[in-house]
């Protein structure tokens, strides 16, 4: 059983965001983490590798920038097999259609039963690329995953699907794309020797340029991307709010409901 | 010469700080308050295999290096003095004995749970009439006839991990020989006991000053019947043993102090900058700006020691002083980093919730155990002046 699991490299959100003239991240200048839903849906897979380590490959994929190098290692630490870095140039400043069609063609090179996704990068929060990836490859897919289950001998996966107010169970035949809640499941922490390993072993990264995608030039990089940020900002400032003093718990109770009603929130 | 640490060792780094975060300092409070002993986040240390990161991976550790080890201990001492001494006992001076002086066999039937995580290890040497002098050890072994077994009695005391472990590295005497001068002198040996061995017991559970969760027993023996493939190391090394193995626990406990002092001073950078008098935050004041500073410097001269010892003991078959000094350091800025720590908390400092005060209550014995800071001293010059 092949899975691949996709990772990305996001900025931590605690050591601020930088943004580039163009309106696109600047990624070389923030702390970089694993992003939170693909971590969990790395442990899935390393869950699924649990029951049968000997007959599972987890293998992780990411692409970005070389550094991104560390969030495959991380994730070779934790217990994933081995890494593959999409990295070049001519990749760069993609929106999801470009990316999803970049991963998408070095899958085609690929082998692999299943591919998890995080449901949203917590930098962008589409939570497309998933999807577009398993429309690139004609895969059927899940998304909004809570629970994953592989029936190894049937070749299909069962997975609790979280749909507003319910969930779906449903099941799909191998190979198929999931994508993953962080809810999903809590990752695991990494070992000091699965660090050791992970960097003492540079081969367990392997390291793809364009040439070894099978993707037409249209699709890829900025130029390749149909989506133009008009402008992008960090957070802005909220303003003071509104200040009220009701003269007893019943006034401000009335207060806070009228409120609510004004705003169609209840 | 390169300050930075490498890739690998700044993960590991990160590994050990965000488990230090989530899963210890939310109990550090209550383990210092109750003085219960942190099981629940031992046993997630021994799952993610913290308690062999020196180990190599043959004998069930992580197969990493000293370094490493000691990042941990000073990780976890950041945020509890507790959780950190459980692993360094374990890791320092009951596995890495059996690493050095085991058989193949008791490697396999010790070391290997040990490091894997499935045991948990601890050490007697200290007797209520002997610490500093060893010689004063009542802990008597004796060969049975058929020479298959050996026979403990005496009692150790103060013993780190005391009723929690499950494998004891116990000192006691075996021989007693005449020295150069014609005195009689005895000659130790190191054994490897089980607990639940008939003839083992538990006495005093310490009330102590700090350090409040850690497991700290008397255990007593009284006709302790051992196998006689469980001495560890030739009979009469007991005692060169001992000091080897206190050479690599000064590393742990160096570290366990660097931790405290820097946990410390994080807590009281972040302190001084919300605490208001006057009309501004006391970080504004130049009295707050120089302490800080002064103390930072402190830290970070004693990590340089620290770390200088663990790459030692990578390296080197001998590093005695580099531990010593690392640990005489480590202790002493401990005190007095977290001292001023308390004194720039003001009021606040004194009271158990801002924590700054455990862990004052907690470097304390970094200056005691595993070699007092005279010992230290009388390592460091005797070195000096051979």
């Amino acid at each position: 059983m092949k899975i691949v699991v996709c990772i990305k490299q996001v900025p931590d959100t605690k050591g601020g965001v930088k943004f580039k003239p163009d309106g696109t991240l600047d990624r070389a200048a923030m702390l970089a983490i694993m992003n939170p839903d693909d971590k969990a849906g790395l442990e899935a897979a390393l869950r699924i590798k649990d029951e049968d380590p000997e007959n599972t490959e987890v293998t992780v994929l990411t692409m970005g920038l070389p550094k991104a190098d560390d969030v495959l290692r991380e994730a070779i630490a934790m217990g994933a097999d081995k890494g593959l870095l999409i990295t070049d140039r001519v990749l760069g400043g993609a929106d999801t259609w470009a990316t999803s069609s970049t991963i998408a063609g070095a899958l085609k090179n690929m082998e692999y039963d299943l591919i998890i996704t995080g449901r949203q990068a917590i930098d962008g929060d589409t939570a497309q690329v998933g999807p577009q990836i398993a429309e690139h490859l004609q895969l059927p897919v899940i998304s909004y995953a809570e629970e994953i289950k592989v029936d190894r001998d049937a070749k299909t996966v069962k997975v609790k699907r979280q749909y507003d107010d319910r969930y779906h169970i449903l099941t799909a035949k191998l190979p198929c794309l999931v994508t993953a809640l962080a809810e999903l499941a809590e990752p695991r922490y990494m070992t000091p020797g699965g660090i050791f390993d992970a960097y003492d072993n540079q081969d367990l990264v392997t390291v793809w340029g364009r040439d070894k995608l099978d993707v037409e030039d249209k699709n890829i990089g900025k130029a390749g991307s149909p989506t133009v940020i008009a402008k992008a900002s960090d957070k802005v400032a909220k303003g003071k709010g509104e200040t009220v003093t009701p003269d007893s718990p019943a006034a401000a109770v009335d207060y806070i409901v009228g409120k609510l009603e004004e705003q169609h929130v209840i | 010469m390169d300050f930075t640490l490498d890739k690998k060792h700044e993960m590991a780094r990160g590994l050990f700080k965000d488990f230090a975060e989530k899963e210890v300092k939310p109990l550090a409070i209550e383990v210092d308050e109750t003085e219960k002993f942190p099981r629940e986040t031992v046993t997630k240390m021994q799952k993610f295999g913290f308690m062999g990161i020196p180990i190599p991976k043959e004998y069930g550790g992580q197969g990493c290096d000293p370094l490493t080890y000691a990042m941990c201990v000073e990780e976890l001492a950041k945020v509890c003095g507790t959780t950190a001494v459980v692993v360094s006992a374990h890791t320092s001076l009951c596995c890495d004995p059996i690493m050095t002086y085991g058989t193949p066999e008791q490697k396999e039937k010790y070391l290997k749970p040990l490091a894997e995580g499935k045991l948990l290890g601890a050490f007697g040497l200290t007797e209520p009439g002997a610490g500093t002098d060893a010689q004063g050890v009542q802990t008597k072994a004796e060969l049975t006839e058929d020479g298959k077994e050996w026979i403990l009695n005496g009692s150790k005391c103060f013993i780190t991990n005391g009723k929690e472990a499950d494998v004891y590295i116990i000192i006691a005497y075996t021989d007693i020989v005449l020295d150069k001068k014609g005195r009689k002198t005895k000659k130790f040996s190191a054994f490897i006991v089980e607990k639940n061995t008939p003839g083992f017991t538990f006495g005093t559970k310490e009330n102590k000053m700090g350090i409040r969760g850690s497991s700290t027993y008397e255990l007593i023996f009284q006709d302790c019947h051992i196998p006689a493939e469980n001495l560890l190391g030739a009979r009469g090394k007991g005692f060169p043993i001992a000091m080897h193995t206190l050479d690599g626990g000064r590393i742990g406990i160096a570290a366990q102090a660097l931790g405290i002092a820097a946990g410390a001073l994080d807590r009281t950078v972040e302190y001084v900058k919300e605490r208001k008098q006057f009309g501004r935050s006391i970080a504004a004041f130049q009295n707050t700006q120089f302490q800080l500073a002064n103390l930072a410097t402190k830290v970070e001269a004693a990590r340089l020691l620290v770390y200088k010892a663990a790459e030692a003991k990578r390296t080197q078959q001998r590093y005695s002083v580099e531990a010593a000094q690392a640990k005489l350091c480590a202790a002493e800025v401990a005190m007095e980093v977290t001292t001023k720590c308390v004194q720039l908390f003001g009021g606040y400092g004194y009271i158990r919730e801002y924590e700054v005060e455990r862990m004052m209550r907690d470097a304390k014995i970094t200056e005691i155990y595993e070699g007092t800071s005279e010992v230290q001293r009388m390592v460091i010059s005797g070195d000096l002046l051979k």
